[in-house]
């Protein structure tokens, strides 16, 4: 698994996350939430948000529309769809399970693995 | 399921493409303006809260990048670009472009319309519904002499087999002949079909208006009915839909039109009227067998099956009837016949499949050719292009991404070859359809239907396939990137010379087969010229047919056979009076060679007195003539004299018999004078009164058989036991004006003045049947010759090319050894000999190929075997010669080198 699959697999989870705490956002607006949440891991490139956003989309886990945002600028917003939701708890179940095997390794003394 | 759903999406995103790319763009550009709108709140100047914005969005055009890698489909995206440049590139060298093209046209163009004609006849089923449990009835004999062994069917069989059978759904007799349509303003003489009831019930081609046959109507006495097929009924009749209940005079009986068949039906000899024919119960008996059963199986029977049913009724057919008047029925019995049933495609198609595959396959090596040709094009053009590819490999593009590159413009070519090859192959089949030879089965029904479609579009791909990785590969091989600090003057590798000259030896091997092929079909067509065929300058010969049907205008000829003989010899005496016209013969049946072109087949026997005719030997032929024939026809008369009228209207029983016949019952010709023969146990002696020179009446290819020839008027025939005359034949006129509109018209004037409502059909010349005696052969011959032709071309382009450049590459090298005084005249020989050697090889390669691939061709050949060393001789030389001339050529070019402006031009 190359690199970017990895970081594009777990954006692409903080990008449902988000979207289920905060409904409908617009591209700019998630951004910035994972930004806040994650400290830096988008700073770099926030633009490699919408690649993600794009193969959600085609995969049916999120559904967009434009509307209207604050001060009035025309904006797409990206929402849940109920499969997106469906998807957020598996993979957050799956996240949770690898997360909780990775720590028990790394909380592994030298005794424990003898 | 959700890979499924993103390429659907995907391929939805890249059919709406340019509208999505706007959205992009809006939606960037709103979180580059929200981003900075944010910065401007933090305190930053405008001009940095933007740039800050633009540098925490990251590289726009990546982004996009990305973005289209993942809506759109790339690959497809690759594709079309490639071909693009492709095209573009094509364009840019529209020489190079056009002779590919162009050579790719005629080679898959060829290879369509030929699998066009094999599909029509060979592989698509015929033309009735479930076509496939249609078999043609037949029968062996092996105690038959002077038979091949098959045999069809009897009347008797009809009833027996009809029956009887457990494995028939249907089942009928068929024949076919002319058939007299009187009471018209032009009485004509028609293709008829004479079917049993049971046949179009077999086929099962409903009629397009009114009714089949019914069971009745085999019944002698019941109403007299025909059925008109539609292309008679379009011409004729102009399509009147009231037709059903008109009266029709056939044969002179008014008949009763009853139906009339689609104008998908098809049968053989394309009959225009079908006519039932009745077999009267009480008459038949186990002999004449001059009908063709056609029978449609029970579901799940298979031919094996039904053949074991028709052993079972031959046993019963052989007891259940009388042998015909003058046999014993122990005679029949030591005929030992069997059954033969056979899929009624394979009665239908016949012989003509050899012939059929053997073009198909040497215009498969012409595209081979062609493939090969093209490929040393491209690679000449890839050596031109190696500075462009060695800079694109160092800039970084991939070995795969070019190479794909390269087989998509091989393909582009391909297809564009293909389409272009499409188009002559649908012009070929127009032509060949029109003027092919009609002794090829199923013509009407060649055209180009998917099947032939899917065909030119996978061999135009293959090839496309095919020259394309010869290149790659070669290419791969180069290793261009080294190649790039090498300055342009040095050669292409020796990798590339290899190459090209194993192509260039490959398409003289190739050519060299072909060659020979279309040699040895000249020869067997010289062959077959050179038979003597009994007849001199036939074109000087028009045949021309008419009868006098039997019970005509009754009461008026009053059915005397020596009266209808005297209007045949008042029609000859008129005849023979037309300016031009040097003479004029009669002959009973079909004319000379008739039998040949359109397939019959007589079975009659002969008998000497002084001789027991041993078995399995050819059963000498008789036909009815009136004096004049043999010097129309330019038949010598060997010994003895010819009829006279005398012979004729005095009924003596005199006989004329070939020179071999005679030869082979009395040892000479002289001895056979005075020798009596007769055609039936029931028929007089004849005195042999004359021996005339062989007649190849049965085409060329064949021996001349042994033939007897009695007068068209006589007291007794066969087992008839009063006067006879022939009713239907055939005049031979010998004219200068044979074959012009103008004698045909007074021929036709001539014979109406005698008997106004006589039919006139069947014109041709004597020549017109020789040569469609052949026609097989000069079929095979004129395609393979194109074949061939095609062959040499290509191979002597490819010799061209490689030495023209090689002499182009060498130019400097030449220059320099011009420079140091070498010779031309030597410079010059030594490209010739390179290209000399490349010959010689394909040469010796193509020699043994054709050795052993000309034995598949062996049936077609007459009188040359497949290995005539004459044909091969001249072929090898005609190539090394050809091979030369093209070498010498370019070779003259190095000749003409300056060697100043040589070295000075780099």
């Amino acid at each position: 698994m190359k690199d970017t699959d990895v970081r594009q697999g777990t954006l692409a989870l903080m990008v449902l996350k988000t979207l289920d705490v905060l409904g409908p956002l617009h591209g700019y607006g998630i951004a910035r939430r994972i930004e806040q949440i994650s400290g830096d891991l988008l700073t770099v490139n926030q633009g490699t948000l919408y690649p993600v956003l794009l193969k959600l989309e085609q995969e049916g886990s999120i559904a967009s529309e434009w509307g209207a945002s604050d001060n009035n600028r025309k904006a797409r917003f990206y929402k849940l769809t109920r499969q997106g939701r469906k998807q957020l708890q598996t993979e957050a179940r799956r996240w949770e399970q690898t997360a909780a095997i990775i720590e028990r390794f790394f909380a592994a003394k030298v005794q424990d693995l003898k | 399921m959700k890979a499924l759903r993103r390429f659907f999406q995907r391929l939805i995103s890249w059919t709406t493409s340019a509208r999505e790319e706007e959205i992009l763009r809006t939606e960037i550009e709103d979180h580059i303006a929200r981003q900075t709108a944010d910065n401007l709140r933090t305190g930053m100047t405008a001009i940095e809260a933007r740039r800050q914005a633009l540098l925490k969005f990251g590289n726009v055009d990546a982004i996009k990048e990305g973005y289209r890698d993942q809506r759109g489909l790339p690959f497809i995206e690759t594709l079309l670009r490639d071909t693009r440049h492709a095209l573009r590139r094509l364009r840019r060298t529209p020489a190079f472009t056009a002779a590919v093209l162009l050579t790719l046209a005629l080679g898959i163009g060829a290879n369509t319309a030929i699998f066009g004609v094999i599909d029509s006849i060979l592989i698509r089923p015929l033309a009735y519904p479930n076509a496939e449990a249609l078999v043609g009835i037949w029968h062996t004999s092996s105690g038959r002499p002077g038979s091949d062994g098959i045999e069809s069917c009897s009347p008797s069989m009809y009833f027996t087999y009809r029956e009887q059978n457990r494995t028939f759904q249907q089942f009928g007799l068929w024949n076919s002949g002319g058939a007299n349509v009187t009471g018209v303003e032009v009485p004509e003489v028609l293709r008829a079909l004479f079917v049993t009831y049971g046949v179009l019930d077999a086929l099962d081609v409903k009629p397009l208006l009114g009714r089949w046959f019914s069971p009745a109507e085999d019944t002698p006495g019941s109403p007299e009915t025909v059925i008109l097929t539609y292309g008679y009924w379009q011409r004729r009749f102009n399509g009147d839909r009231s037709i059903l209940g008109r009266a029709m005079t056939i044969n002179a009986t008014p008949r009763t039109v009853i139906g009339v068949m689609p104008q998908e039906f098809r049968f053989q000899r394309d009959p225009e009227l079908i006519l039932p024919a009745r077999f009267d119960r009480s008459e038949v008996n186990l002999g004449t067998f001059a009908y063709r059963g056609v029978a449609r199986l029970k579901p799940g029977v298979t031919i094996a099956q039904a053949n074991a049913d028709l052993a079972r009724l031959l046993e019963i057919w052989l007891h259940a009837w009388p042998p015909p008047p003058g046999f014993e029925r122990a005679g029949f019995q030591d005929f030992r016949f069997g059954p033969k049933v056979q899929p009624l495609k394979q009665e239908i198609v016949g012989d003509a499949g050899t012939a059929l595959w053997v073009v198909m396959g040497t215009l498969g090596l012409v595209l081979l050719i062609v493939c090969a040709n093209v490929a040393n094009l491209f690679l000449v053009r890839m050596d031109t292009r190696r500075q462009e590819l060695a800079i694109r490999a160092a800039l970084g593009a991939g070995w795969r991404r070019i190479t794909q590159e390269m087989l998509v413009e091989c393909m582009t070519l391909g297809v564009l070859g293909g389409t272009l090859g499409l188009g002559l192959a649908y012009t070929a089949l127009q032509i060949l359809v029109a003027k092919g030879p009609d002794t090829l089965p199923r013509l009407h029904e060649v055209a180009i239907d998917p099947s032939v479609l899917a065909f030119a579009l996978g061999i135009s791909v293959l090839s496309g396939a095919l020259f394309g990785l010869i290149t790659v590969v070669k290419y791969a091989d180069a290793r261009v990137a080294a190649t790039l600090g090498a300055g342009r003057t040095i050669g292409p590798s020796r990798e590339h010379h290899r190459a090209r000259n194993t192509l260039v030896v490959v398409q003289v091997a190739l050519a060299l087969v072909l060659l020979v092929g279309a040699g040895l079909m000249i020869r067997t067509f010289q062959q077959l010229r050179g038979v003597q065929p009994g007849f001199t300058h036939p074109e000087e010969i028009q045949i021309v047919h008419s009868s006098i049907p039997q019970a005509f205008e009754a009461g008026k000829i009053a059915n005397d056979p020596v009266r209808v003989m005297r209007m045949w010899n008042e029609i000859r005496d008129k005849l023979a009076a037309l300016p031009g016209v040097t003479s004029v013969g009669f002959s009973g049946g079909p004319a000379p060679l008739e039998p040949a072109v359109l397939g019959f087949r007589n079975f009659q026997r002969l008998y000497a007195e002084d001789k027991t005719l041993p078995s399995g030997q050819a059963s000498p032929e008789h036909r009815l003539i009136a004096p004049g024939f043999f010097i129309t026809m330019g038949t010598r008369l060997i010994a003895g004299r010819d009829f006279t009228w005398a012979d004729l209207y005095e009924q003596r029983h005199v006989a004329i018999v070939s020179e071999n016949l005679a030869r082979e019952w009395w040892n000479d010709p002289r001895a056979a004078l005075g020798k009596r023969v007769r055609e039936s146990s029931l028929a007089p002696w004849r005195e042999v009164v004359g021996v005339v020179e062989n007649v190849h009446d049965n085409g060329m290819h064949v021996k001349a058989p042994g033939f007897a020839y009695l007068p068209a008027l006589m007291d007794r025939y066969l087992v008839f036991d009063h006067q006879y005359v022939t009713r239907a034949g055939a005049f031979v006129i010998r004219s200068n004006r044979a074959g012009t509109e103008g004698l045909l018209k007074e021929v036709q004037q001539a014979i109406w003045s005698v008997n106004g409502r006589q039919p006139v059909f069947f014109v041709n010349t004597l020549d017109t049947l020789y040569d469609r005696s052949m026609a097989q052969t000069s079929f095979t011959l004129v395609m393979l010759a194109i074949a061939g032709g095609m062959a040499l071309l290509l191979g002597i382009v490819g010799i061209y090319g490689v030495i023209a450049y090689v002499v182009s590459q060498k130019t400097r090298e030449i220059g320099i050894r011009i420079a140091l005084g070498a010779q031309r005249a030597v410079v010059s020989q030594a490209f010739v000999r390179q290209g000399l050697l490349l010959a010689g090889a394909g040469v010796a390669l193509g020699l043994a190929a054709a050795a052993g691939l000309t034995q598949l061709m062996s049936s077609l050949l007459f009188g040359v075997t497949a290995l005539d060393p004459l044909t091969y001789t001249v072929v090898a030389a005609l190539l090394l010669v050809v091979s030369v001339l093209a070498s010498y050529l370019p070779a003259r070019r190095a000749m003409m080198v300056e060697p100043v402006s040589a070295l000075r031009g780099e």
